[in-house]
């Protein structure tokens, strides 16, 4: 049997595997160039890391926090609603390299900015088991313990031609990498105009108290309250990041409207994405020891 | 003797560092998957899993893939090209300056230096490192190649040529960056371009590295174990050009649903489908290569290992397609089915052939037989239930977390929260790490076999080499 040339010119068989090699790369990763983070991408109000939240977002890459979040939300229906509008090109122009991960052993974290206040995040950094019992998530203690280098910042800052002020980088002086993580926390899907979760969109779909008198309805509240507010208000309604809650201290449908709702600017988180049934379970489980 | 004087002894010597660094890959694979059960295993700041993580894929695809490759195509070159390293020294240095990179690499990242790209983490002068490292490597190679004794090139030295090229281009390319420090640099490409650009990397160094240098070593060490040809010389020619041609236009399918443009995602998409044919080449020549032969599965322990091998490998190159696929992406990504697929391809297809060739070589670098074949008989069977295991409860595991985690209620609510998604897992972490051990178990033996066959197997008679 002949044998085709190239089976003999080892320097013949290089050039066409090079070549072979060469055309896929050319369409699907040169081009796209002439397409990405283009005019057409850009958004309003996507500005650069300032010094705090770059040295933050140094420390996420060094602690390897990309191995078990993401940060791109993909435009299916259940993801909006986990975890708020979906990612766009032109939010990422400032991120090298990119962290949008490929595993999520823990939450999507594109939108985590103004989800919960920097309390929530110091205690949850230091000791996440301390908020979400079973979470298997590392604790960060020790960052708390590191200094920020503002004249190291200051070279990182250039390199990547982001802008800064002169008091900007002296302000680091003193403050940890807990305080830049926090920073960086709370920057990640700030700079977009829309809600950071789609949900309160949907109107609720239960307007009245469905579960009066219902001591079951009560008892699944107080599982839902344990798993998700007890981080914030204590497991027995103490209080801690949150304020204490009372029963004494609301009525109903206002009590409904703050938990579905949520209270952005004072750091309550919305609940709507649990849907109003289980909002009004932890309604009339707060509202229990007064009888209802 | 009319053979010429190939140089075994660099081989050796490659083969024993790949060993133990894959010793250490699986025990780093191990403690992660205990991290993930019990977060009190983590022992900030330098064994977090955040750190560990990397550590573990650089040690399993640099460590023992890669090493074990250089042992590989040091050996296959000199027996294809009928002639001596065209280099000893340079062999030698490459091997000390392999195990120095390694060494460099497993230090600075647990010291937290990273790029944090997958499977690209070194920084930048590691990098360096590992690209002096590849150039000595190829020169070797493309040189004993150039002055080969036998005319023409047999399949596995054009896979191995091709992953020479194939790992230049991208390892280069994704690494372009702007230094701040020793130890710290920025990416040249930012945000969506960036993810592109590591994308492209990433799969095609499944490509190079996974799927081109364990189909070398399976075209060479298959014939001869079976001592029967591969069957269709056509098919072989066929499957390599159309292989090396499609891996390059599929990595946005990591990309799914992302901001990627659109055409780039649905290119991927269709190029991941055909991939199948190419693929599938290599394992149905491997297949009908066996006609008449099937016997000795049973009897020849080497077959066993390569038969299974590229079997895993055809189910690997039919999942992978699948999981390209837009709908299904949508579905499985980011979930704990990935790792399933990933550990199937590199527990079950690479390191399957792997063991097959070392098992083969051991007579020849050692000078002796095998110490026992039933021990590499009872390291068949723990490797394959451990991996079993392993893959398998991470697909259900994947199926269910996809399932919680787009689950909605008739009004419209999430019907689960991200933890009680995360609580469901637990079980399969454990029965990951236990099929760790299991896998341990089998590379254990693996190591004594190979171990006592050095100092206590029957020594061969001189004509047998
Ligand atoms: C082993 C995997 C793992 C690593 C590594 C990890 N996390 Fe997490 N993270 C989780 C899990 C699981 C959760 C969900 C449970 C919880 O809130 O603790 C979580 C939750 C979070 C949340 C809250 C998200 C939300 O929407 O409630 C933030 C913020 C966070 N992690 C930040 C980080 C940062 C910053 C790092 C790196 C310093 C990091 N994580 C490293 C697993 C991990
Ligand atoms: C991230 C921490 C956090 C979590 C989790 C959280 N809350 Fe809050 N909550 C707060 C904070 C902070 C406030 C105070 C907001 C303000 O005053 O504007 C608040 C306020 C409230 C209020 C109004 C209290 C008042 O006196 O006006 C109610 C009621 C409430 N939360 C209920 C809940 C329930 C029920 C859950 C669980 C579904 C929950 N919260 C989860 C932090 C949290
Ligand atoms: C048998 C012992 C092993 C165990 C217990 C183990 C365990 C693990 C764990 C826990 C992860 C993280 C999964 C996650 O992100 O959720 C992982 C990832 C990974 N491991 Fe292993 N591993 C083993 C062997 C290997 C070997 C030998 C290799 C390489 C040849 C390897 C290659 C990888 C790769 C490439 C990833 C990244 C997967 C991804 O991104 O989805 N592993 N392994
Ligand atoms: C036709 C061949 C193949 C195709 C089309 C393919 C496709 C894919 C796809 C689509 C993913 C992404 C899954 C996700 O995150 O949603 C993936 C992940 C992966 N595959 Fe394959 N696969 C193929 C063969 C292989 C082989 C032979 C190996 C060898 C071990 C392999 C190793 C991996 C690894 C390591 C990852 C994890 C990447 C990461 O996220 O870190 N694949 N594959």
């Amino acid at each position: 049997m002949s044998s085709p040339a190239w089976e003999n010119k080892p320097v013949l068989f290089l050039l066409l595997a090079t070549a072979a090699i060469l055309v896929g790369t050319i369409v699907t990763m040169v081009l796209p160039f002439a397409w990405v983070n283009t005019e057409a991408d850009r958004i309003e109000g996507v500005t650069p890391y300032n010094p705090l939240e770059l040295a933050g977002r140094d420390v996420y890459i060094r602690e390897g926090c990309n191995n078990c979040h993401t940060q791109t939300v993909r435009p299916l229906v259940a993801e909006v609603l986990r975890y708020g509008e979906y990612s766009r090109s032109g939010e990422f122009v400032h991120d090298r390299p990119h962290l949008w991960g490929s595993r999520r052993t823990g939450p999507d974290l594109a939108r985590i900015g103004g989800k919960y206040p920097d309390a929530w995040h110091y205690q949850h950094m230091a000791v996440p088991t301390s908020i979400v019992p079973r979470s298997n998530m590392p604790a960060y203690a020790f960052l708390s313990d590191r200094g920020i280098d503002p004249e190291y910042t200051r070279r990182k800052m250039d390199v990547l031609r982001f802008p800064y002020e002169v008091e900007q980088i002296a302000g680091l002086r003193g403050k940890t990498e807990m305080d830049a993580i926090v920073a960086y926390m709370q920057k990640l899907g700030r700079d977009l105009p829309v809600q950071r979760t789609a949900q309160p969109v949907t109107p609720p779909a239960i307007a009245e108290n469905p579960f009066r008198n219902d001591a079951a309805a009560v008892a699944e509240g107080g599982a839902l309250y344990a798993q998700h507010c007890a981080g914030c208000h204590g497991a027995s309604l103490e209080g801690g990041i949150g304020p204490a809650l009372s029963p004494s201290g609301f009525d109903e449908d206002m009590l409904f409207e703050v938990i579905y709702g949520g209270l952005p600017e004072g750091g309550m988180p919305a609940y709507a994405s649990l849907g109003s049934a289980r909002v009004w379970k932890m309604v009339n489980f707060i509202l229990a020891p007064r009888g209802i | 003797m009319d053979a010429p004087h190939y140089n075994l002894g660099i081989v050796r010597s490659f083969i024993h560092w790949s060993i133990l660094w894959g010793v250490v890959a699986i025990l780093v694979g191990i403690l992660i998957s205990f991290q993930l059960v019990n977060p009190d295993l983590n022992f900030p700041p330098y064994l977090t899993y955040g750190r560990l993580r990397p550590l573990h894929t650089n040690a399993g695809i640099f460590g023992w893939a890669i090493g074990s490759f250089f042992a590989l195509y040091l050996y296959m070159v000199q027996r294809l090209c009928r002639r001596p390293l065209w280099s000893d020294g340079l062999a030698r240095f490459q091997l000390y300056l392999f195990n120095f990179t390694i060494i460099v690499a497993a230090v600075t990242l647990l010291l937290g230096f990273t790029q944090s790209k997958e499977y690209h983490e070194l920084e930048w002068p590691v990098d360096l490192l590992v690209v002096v490292l590849w150039v000595v490597f190829s020169v070797n190679i493309l040189m004993t190649i150039f002055k080969r004794k036998e005319q023409q090139m047999y399949v596995s030295l054009w896979f191995m040529a091709a992953s020479l090229i194939g790992v230049a281009v991208l390892y280069l390319v994704n690494s372009a960056a702007v230094p701040v420090s020793l130890f710290k640099s920025y990416s040249a490409y930012a945000g969506t371009n960036d993810a592109n650009v590591q994308w492209w990397y990433g799969h095609n160094a499944v490509a190079m590295v996974l799927t081109a240098p364990p189909l070398a070593v399976f075209y060479y060490f298959l014939p001869k174990s079976t001592g029967v040809p591969i069957f269709s010389h056509r098919l072989s020619i066929v499957a390599f050009w159309s292989l090396i041609f499609m891996y390059l236009w599929t990595g946005a399918h990591h990309l799914l649903w992302t901001p990627v443009p659109d055409w780039v995602q649905t290119l991927a998409m269709a190029f991941s489908i055909m991939l199948i044919a190419p693929s599938w080449g290599s394992v149905v020549n491997g297949y009908l290569s066996m006609n008449g032969q099937w016997h000795q599965m049973r009897e020849n322990y080497l077959v066993k290992f390569l038969i299974l091998g590229i079997t895993f490998y055809g189910l690997q190159t039919l999942q992978g397609p699948l999981q390209a696929v837009r709908s299904f992406s949508a579905f499985i990504h980011y979930t704990e089915w990935v790792p399933g697929h990933v550990h199937m391809g590199a527990l079950g297809w690479v390191s399957l052939v792997l063991f097959a060739a070392f098992y083969y070589l051991a007579p020849r670098i050692y000078n002796r037989e095998l110490y026992s074949i039933p021990l590499a008989n009872l390291h068949f069977w723990l490797v394959l239930i451990g991996q079993l295991i392993y893959s398998v409860s991470l697909w259900i595991a994947g199926v269910q977390q996809a399932g919680m985690w787009h689950a909605i209620s008739p009004d419209g609510s999430l019907t689960y929260s991200f933890m009680e998604s995360l609580v469901e897992m637990y079980p399969y972490y454990w029965a990951r790490a236990f099929s760790g051990l299991i896998y341990l178990a089998g590379v254990a033996i693996f190591v004594y076999n190979l171990a006592m066959t050095a100092r206590r197997g029957k020594p061969l008679m001189p004509a047998a080499a």
